[in-house]
């Protein structure tokens, strides 16, 4: 099939950036969006030009590196599917297809589709883990855990932390992607001694970081590629509302 | 070059007691004056700069991805191999050991391999403390499966994510250290060389991804966690940035590279579907457990699948392996996948692959429970084929995946390269010329975790630390070399994109360096990649500039040490004139059709040392002695 692709190159990140037109004419539908890339990349290569510059490592939906708008969509049209594991079989001969990246004040552009979300790791920094030592664990099987709560702590780990609930959202949030990791901990025995202490400080940072708050939208869910649910902004409020109200430790021996 | 391999005294279950308590420790004051440097962030990686720093060492880490949850070890599906013997099924530390080495068809070291199995426990312990969500009975304990043809129930997973859950685990150890202040974390920053300071590892240049800056970052040590290079085939299923620099840098520095031919092809992959193919995917061997694999009796059967009935299907590895069946180890099942689509039985448009069939397992436990075993994975396999798995067979064809070769390291995971350490896929030491399923995730995490924060205190123990200054005329040195060959790459100025080359040396790999090699294949290759080598230097061309985020021009870097690296993978399979494991040589091979050793003159470890581009590198040989495990040809019958 043939397309019509608009994609927003930018030079730098201080540069001011736009659409460029590029007519991509030997589209596959067994491709994955990326691989349709590559093949524009090939040509704009061939003909002098630099290639569109785009974030992607796995290809299986699983690293988290790529993300982009397509139509609007963060990582295109398919329901739960990132945009490396989007194929062509989504569009139709003679598409326009236009493909920004992500759009928020916490996430700024660094060239055309690769923006900086190094706010995510400062945001685990402030909180997102156990503070266990290496070496000094029990046993495995000494603390029992109900599968329901095993597995509702899955569903939330199964973050790949690519963005696409901040860029979806009309506030550029990422209560979706901190919500994950604080329901994840909160849901295993592992998680309690720090429970209240880590929502505390991971929102905190969040919003140092410029992301904007939670409005209950919903948009992040449906943009979320591996299917994290918006029940864990509600369940990350009820902790949050605990931790500012409930008695705790002096800070200085937290 | 000299090959010590450390292993230390006594009997083998006692060796790593013993070893711990002979090695000289760093006092808990002192350790904050010692830096090491930790290049990737992979499992091995990010567990090993977590506990480093937790221990008290000042940790660089460095990774050349935007954040380092992205490493590669996120990808893997399946699990975890550790014998904690939860299921009472007669596992322990000595039979893992033993399936280990036998596995990988008795060209490992024994005294690393036992280590590995003795922390393996330890592993699970330590991920589930971290909040990782392994699968749980309902009782609320872990629940494991038997994995890869292991005859026990040892794989600890969460899901088809396991990679994912541990990755996240050691990601958030570590960000917990940076948090602390003993870690710090650079990320997009590529390693471009190692520097060495009179013969001993003291630093790395690096070059900022984002600015094309080049850096120089000093250490008391260096440790590479940078794991494969599967992607010397192009087509693997590892992440497109996977690739041979770091080690290859290090090769060149004098840290000999041991076995680069044991490559593993792993035998559950979507096979490609056109020329614009950039990677392949896994689909997590497990499905084995529930799935049956077959192919048409009749060569060149054009029907659907679901028309052709029973009697004229032909499930191989039932036929050849009646005990094993379709567990039959990695190496059997991918080399008759290519033996069925060779002889003409290939499913699929491009008939390039055999069925993995779930009719009967639904039919005996039910759609549901297939889906909470497999869903996901039959999700991803929709999404990329548009075949819904649940009603017609996945088709699948072996596909390069893990490289069990890598630096040679002794038993305290040193290169040859005095205080340079390689540690998880990097190194060579523990799957010999196979891996089994589910014990890459162990090895990665064992290094990490428990033995390099171990060993590097014995290394930096009796040194001073922070001495080291990136003003030496070394650190210049490196730095001006890594300029020099940015500036060749860009100059060159010729008319084919890098990716072009990337492609055509994956397949003289594939062809000649694959599933089987040949010994007039391996020298033909050896010719074509001196040549393709020249034509690369000639006429790639690499738009964009130097000093400016600029993809192509990491690829160029990556591709041109893959044109160096390929030839010594030949060379090693050529020398290696017996087959093993995945090492297949068609001359020798028994009546039964499988890989033929030659232990009388192969139990070695093949290290080879840098003599030059293109030139025939020199190889040494570490004896390798089996006092535990009885040696024998591999059976699955």
């Amino acid at each position: 099939m043939k397309l019509k692709l608009h994609i927003w190159r930018q030079s730098a990140p201080d540069v001011r950036g736009g659409f460029e037109t590029i007519a991509a004419d030997n589209v596959s539908a067994h491709m994955s969006f990326l691989e349709m890339l590559d093949v524009v990349n090939e040509g704009l290569i061939a003909e002098g030009k630099e290639p569109v510059a785009f974030d992607h490592d796995c290809r299986e939906g699983i690293c988290g590196t790529c993300g982009m708008m397509i139509n609007g969509n963060p990582h295109g049209p398919w329901e739960g599917t990132s945009a490396c594991q989007l194929h062509m079989r989504a569009f139709q001969d003679g598409d326009e297809i236009w493909i920004e990246p992500w759009r928020a004040r916490a996430f700024p552009v660094l060239k055309d589709l690769v923006v900086d979300r190094s706010a995510f790791d400062r945001i685990i920094q402030a909180g997102g883990y156990v503070s266990i030592r290496t070496g000094s664990a029990p046993d495995a099987n000494a603390v029992p855990i109900g599968k329901e709560w095993a597995d509702e702590a899955f569903d939330a780990a199964a973050c790949i932390g690519c963005g696409a609930c901040v860029a979806a959202c009309p506030n550029a949030s990422a209560m979706l992607f901190t919500a994950a990791k604080v329901t994840q901990l909160a849901r295993l025995p592992q998680g309690q001694p720090e429970r209240y202490e880590r929502v505390l400080s991971m929102v905190d940072t969040h919003d140092s970081e410029g992301f904007g708050n939670c409005t209950n939208h919903g948009a992040c869910q449906n943009a979320c590629p591996k299917g994290i649910s918006v029940d864990y902004i509600a369940q990350l409020n009820r902790d949050l509302f605990k931790a500012t109200l409930m008695d705790r430790p002096d800070e200085a021996a937290v | 070059m000299e090959l010590n391999a450390n292993i230390p005294e006594g009997p083998i279950q006692d060796k790593w007691d013993n070893h711990l308590f002979s090695m000289k420790l760093v006092n808990p004051a002192n350790k904050r004056k010692y830096s090491v440097i930790v290049v990737g962030t992979g499992l091995a990686g990010a567990a090993a700069a977590a506990t480093m720093g937790e221990l008290g060492y000042r940790v660089q880490v460095f990774t050349y991805h935007d954040s380092p949850r992205r490493a590669h070890s996120i990808a893997a599906q399946g699990g975890i191999n550790a014998s904690k013997n939860y299921q009472s099924d007669g596992d322990s530390d000595f039979r893992l050991f033993y399936d280990t080495v036998k596995g990988g068809d008795f060209r490992s070291r024994e005294a690393n391999v036992y280590r590995l199995a003795q922390l393996s426990g330890n592993i699970i312990d330590q991920a589930v403390a971290q909040g990782v969500p392994f699968a749980r009975e309902y009782g609320g304990l872990l629940a494991n499966r038997s994995f890869g043809g292991a005859q026990v129930s040892r794989t600890f997973y969460a899901r088809g994510q396991t990679g994912q859950q541990l990755l996240l685990g050691a990601y958030q150890a570590l960000e917990r250290q940076v948090h602390a202040g003993t870690c710090v974390m650079h990320t997009e920053q590529e390693m471009m060389d190692v520097v060495l300071v009179d013969g001993v590892a003291r630093g790395i240049i690096t070059r900022n991804i984002r600015t094309g800056k080049l850096e120089r970052h000093v250490a008391d040590a260096v440790v590479l966690a940078t794991g494969g290079y599967s992607n010397v085939f192009f087509l693997s299923t590892n992440a497109k940035k996977c690739n041979v620099t770091a080690t290859w840098r290090a090769h060149r520095k004098g840290a000999g590279f041991a076995n680069p031919c044991f490559t593993q092809i792993h035998p559950t992959c979507i096979p490609p579907s056109g020329e614009y193919q950039s990677k392949l995917t896994l689909m997590s061997e497990s499905l084995r457990n529930d799935g049956r694999i077959w192919v048409p009796r009749e060569a060149g059967d054009e029907r659907e699948p679901q028309r052709i009935p029973e009697e004229e299907r032909d499930y191989y590895l039932e036929r050849f392996y009646p005990s094993f069946g379709n567990l039959a180890p990695r190496d059997i099942s991918s080399r008759r996948a290519k033996e069925m689509v060779d002889g003409g039985h290939g499913v699929g448009e491009l008939k390039n692959g055999v069925y993995l069939d779930f009719k009967d397992a639904i039919e005996r436990l039910g759609e549901r429970v297939i889906s909470e075993r497999y869903g996901n994975l039959f999700a991803m396999y929709e999404k990329i084929t548009g075949e819904n798995p649940y009603k017609t067979p996945m088709r699948i064809y072996p596909a390069p995946h893990y490289t069990m070769g890598g630096l040679w390291v002794d038993y305290n995971l040193q290169t040859t390269v005095e205080g340079l350490f390689a540690i998880g896929e990097a190194n060579f030491s523990d799957h010999g010329a196979n891996r089994l399923g589910a014990s890459a995730l162990m090895q990665g995490l064992a290094d990490g975790y428990f033995i390099i924060p171990m060993t590097i205190g014995n290394f930096l123990a009796g040194r001073s630390g922070g001495s080291g200054d990136t003003a030496h005329p070394a650190f210049a040195e490196a730095e001006d070399g890594v300029r020099e060959r940015i500036g060749n790459l860009m100059g060159v100025g010729g008319s084919r994109s890098v990716d072009s080359f990337a492609i055509q040396l994956g397949r003289i790999m594939w062809n000649e360096c694959g599933m089987e090699r040949t010994a007039d294949g391996l020298k033909d290759a050896v010719r074509r990649i001196g040549e393709l080598r020249e034509a690369f230097w000639a006429d790639v061309r690499v738009p964009g500039k130097a000093d400016d985020l600029n993809q192509e021009l990491e690829k160029a870097g990556r591709t041109a040490d893959f044109l160096e690296f390929a030839e010594v993978m030949c060379y090693d399979a050529l020398a290696r004139d017996e087959s093993c494991g995945a090492h297949y040589r068609p001359e020798h091979v028994t009546e039964e059709g499988e890989a033929k050793r030659d232990d009388e003159n192969f139990a070695h470890v093949a290290v080879w040392e840098f003599t030059g581009v293109g030139r025939e590198p020199k190889l040494h040989k570490e004896p390798l002695a089996f006092e535990y495990v009885k040696l024998s040809q591999r059976s699955y019958k």
